[in-house]
């Protein structure tokens, strides 16, 4: 726990601390002299604002379009396949984590090349690829954490007995009906868990966005360039706290619901 | 679904049966669970499908709801073919061995959940919530969550959830199992007075002799995916048609064979209920129409209001005899299952029973084992 305390909070504070410093521009050296001007930079200059929300948006997108995907199949996997099907299905929505980060992005900017399999077909109905961008940026990351949030609505689904359905669709439900009225509220905290993934990792990426993200800027490459290129170590901090805070909003609100007793 | 399930409970067949199956067949792989099935339970019926766990009575429950596909045969209710339909657009209700209460709504919640999916105007759906609730014995807990309730309180919940829709039949599944035996009893009472008073066709699973005995009308006992014998609860204890039956049905003494020939002067099969032997010294006089055979105590169980005295006899079978402790009788020290008024272990005793309570039973065909 000391550990933890030391290795984690320190380093988080340490970020928060120098987020409050300044940049000699002329040196390039970090000045230990208190200041709010990185944040006021954040939120006054358009441009930041812009990425942050598009950050959010983003982020957003990709839990949404997670949860879409992976309810159906973590509803096959839970309810319809074989305890063997089951097993391989696990093992299949795993395996995807064990491959290289960089290999599954560079494996999404292939297929939204000019010429590549999406622009191929894309052919086929009058369109081309949309090229390097945002919705490249959201499907890229959507499918780097689809198994983040595969995993927890699958554990929440084997928690909702074949009783409840059974009893649900006894007393007149049909399918449709049964999944909105009994297994969406009893499986919004397996969501939540699953969002927090999503959610966080999405807002924390810079590397997809490098690979298939064209031109697009998010919160992420803010940090590095200005840790890197620009060396502004303060005005990164500054940056690197918006999704902090902004996941402790999230968090928060969340708890409220209570949904995180139950994960 | 054009009748309305409200009809007073009619004389058992007048109306034409509420269920009726024909040639129902149910076979998982090559195991057959149900074999050929033909049943009508009448409407108005509380109606109890006993037997051992695999028997296939909670198969024939989940394909009259609608869970299991018949791999062959019909299933009509109220005269109407619904083999093939989903259980959402049957008329039957069911309640459920772990009940199955929705738990993230409250109890007033999951009783209005079948009106609310039929669109029931909200006014009329409280009204007959609150309705189903004070049937059920459950008024004033319309806001508890069901982690709040005990067990009786949930399995009332299920059963207030399914009433509500006034079904036209009602199907539970070993509703009364996981309570203790002290609200079972009470349950069994309050079931039957609650079917009486809804006067909806209930068709109860079971393996509990005692609460099918208690509470039903007819009752049909299952073996092997089969009814060995239909019957009102008097004529299935009185009357087994079956070895199977008198043996799950109460305790039995089976004669068949060189037994039955050497005891009773025919070759059987026969059965005789214990609480029917009587119990007596060795060689007393044998009136006429009874028989009788002479053996040795092997166990004296006494179980409060009746001890089970098990004999074998010299013929080459075990008996059991059931007599009343209507005496009271302070128990010796030592031997504390061996009341004064009763024999002793190794104690040479005759039994005697009347010839006209042997039960002839018919033929051993049901008893085979082959499968």
């Amino acid at each position: 726990m000391l550990w933890l305390g030391v290795a984690y909070l320190g380093a988080l504070a340490a970020l928060l601390v120098t987020a409050l410093w300044t940049q000699n521009d002329f040196t390039g050296q970090v000045e230990r002299i208190w200041t709010l001007e990185n944040f006021q930079t954040l939120l006054g200059v358009e441009v930041y604002r812009t990425i942050t929300l598009r950050t959010i948006g983003v982020a957003a997108a990709v839990t949404v379009i997670d949860a879409l995907l992976a309810f159906p199949v973590a509803l096959f996997m839970a309810k319809a396949a074989s305890p063997r099907l089951q097993r391989v299905m696990v093992i299949a929505v795993l395996t995807p984590l064990w491959a290289s980060y960089l290999v599954k992005a560079y494996a999404w900017r292939v297929v939204f090349a000019t010429g590549g399999p999406l622009d191929e077909l894309g052919h086929l109905f009058g369109l081309g690829t949309p090229g390097y961008g945002l919705p490249a940026t959201i499907v890229t990351l959507a499918y780097l954490w689809l198994p983040y949030m595969v995993l927890p609505l699958y554990a929440g689904l084997e928690r909702v007995p074949d009783s409840l359905f059974e009893a649900s669709a006894d007393l007149g439900a049909g399918v449709g009906l049964t999944l909105r009225r009994v297994v969406a509220p009893m499986l919004f905290p397996s969501f939540v868990a699953g969002s927090i993934f999503t959610f966080s990792l999405s807002m924390g990426d810079y590397i997809a966005v490098k690979i298939v993200g064209g031109t697009t800027q998010m919160l992420g490459n803010v940090v590095y360039d200005n840790s890197g290129a620009a060396n502004n170590l303060p005005f990164a901090a500054a940056v690197a706290t918006v999704p902090i805070v902004l996941m402790l909003v999230y968090l928060t609100v969340v708890r409220r619901t209570g949904a995180l007793e139950q994960l | 679904m054009t009748l309305a399930p409200e009809a007073p409970r009619p004389g058992a067949g007048t109306a034409g049966p509420a269920i009726s199956l024909r040639g129902l067949t149910k076979r998982y792989g090559a195991v057959t669970a149900v074999e050929s099935l033909d049943l009508d339970v009448a409407e108005g019926e509380f109606f109890s499908m006993l037997g051992p766990s695999g028997s296939g009575k909670t198969t024939v429950l989940r394909l009259v709801a609608g869970f299991e596909e018949a791999t062959e045969g019909t299933v009509l209710l109220g005269g109407q073919d619904v083999t093939a339909a989903p259980p959402y657009a049957r008329e039957v209700n069911t309640v459920f061995q772990d009940y199955a209460i929705f738990p993230h709504l409250d109890v007033q919640a999951n009783v209005e959940y079948g009106l609310r999916v039929k669109k029931v105007p909200r006014a009329e759906r409280r009204r007959r919530a609150a309705e189903a609730l004070e049937t059920v014995r459950l008024d004033g807990y319309a806001s508890r969550k069901p982690h709040e309730l005990s067990g009786g309180q949930r399995q009332r919940v299920a059963l207030a959830r399914a009433l509500v829709n006034r079904p036209r039949v009602l199907l539970l599944d070993e509703p009364l199992g996981a309570l203790d035996l002290q609200l079972r009893r009470e349950m069994q009472v309050e079931l039957k007075q609650i079917q009486r008073d809804v006067g909806i066709t209930f068709v109860f699973v079971t393996h509990d002799q005692e609460e099918a005995l208690t509470m039903s009308d007819r009752i049909a006992v299952f073996n092997q995916g089969r009814i060995e014998q239909l019957a009102t609860p008097h004529e299935l204890y009185e009357r087994p048609a079956s070895a199977f039956v008198a043996g799950f049905v109460g305790t039995s003494n089976l004669l068949e064979g060189d037994v039955a020939r050497t005891l009773v002067g025919e070759s059987g099969p026969f059965v005789v209920r214990p609480e029917k032997v009587r119990l007596g010294e060795p060689a007393e006089g044998l009136e006429p129409g009874w028989c009788a055979g002479e053996g040795t105590v092997l166990e004296v169980v006494y179980l409060g209001a009746t001890t089970h005295t098990v004999v074998r006899l010299d013929a080459g079978v075990r008996m059991t005899v059931a007599d009343h402790n209507d005496e009271t009788v302070a128990a010796p020290s030592g031997d504390p299952a061996n009341g004064a008024a009763h024999a002793r272990r190794d104690q040479r005793v005759r039994l005697s029973w009347r010839r006209d309570h042997l039960v002839p039973l018919a033929g051993t065909a049901h008893e085979e084992e082959s499968r």
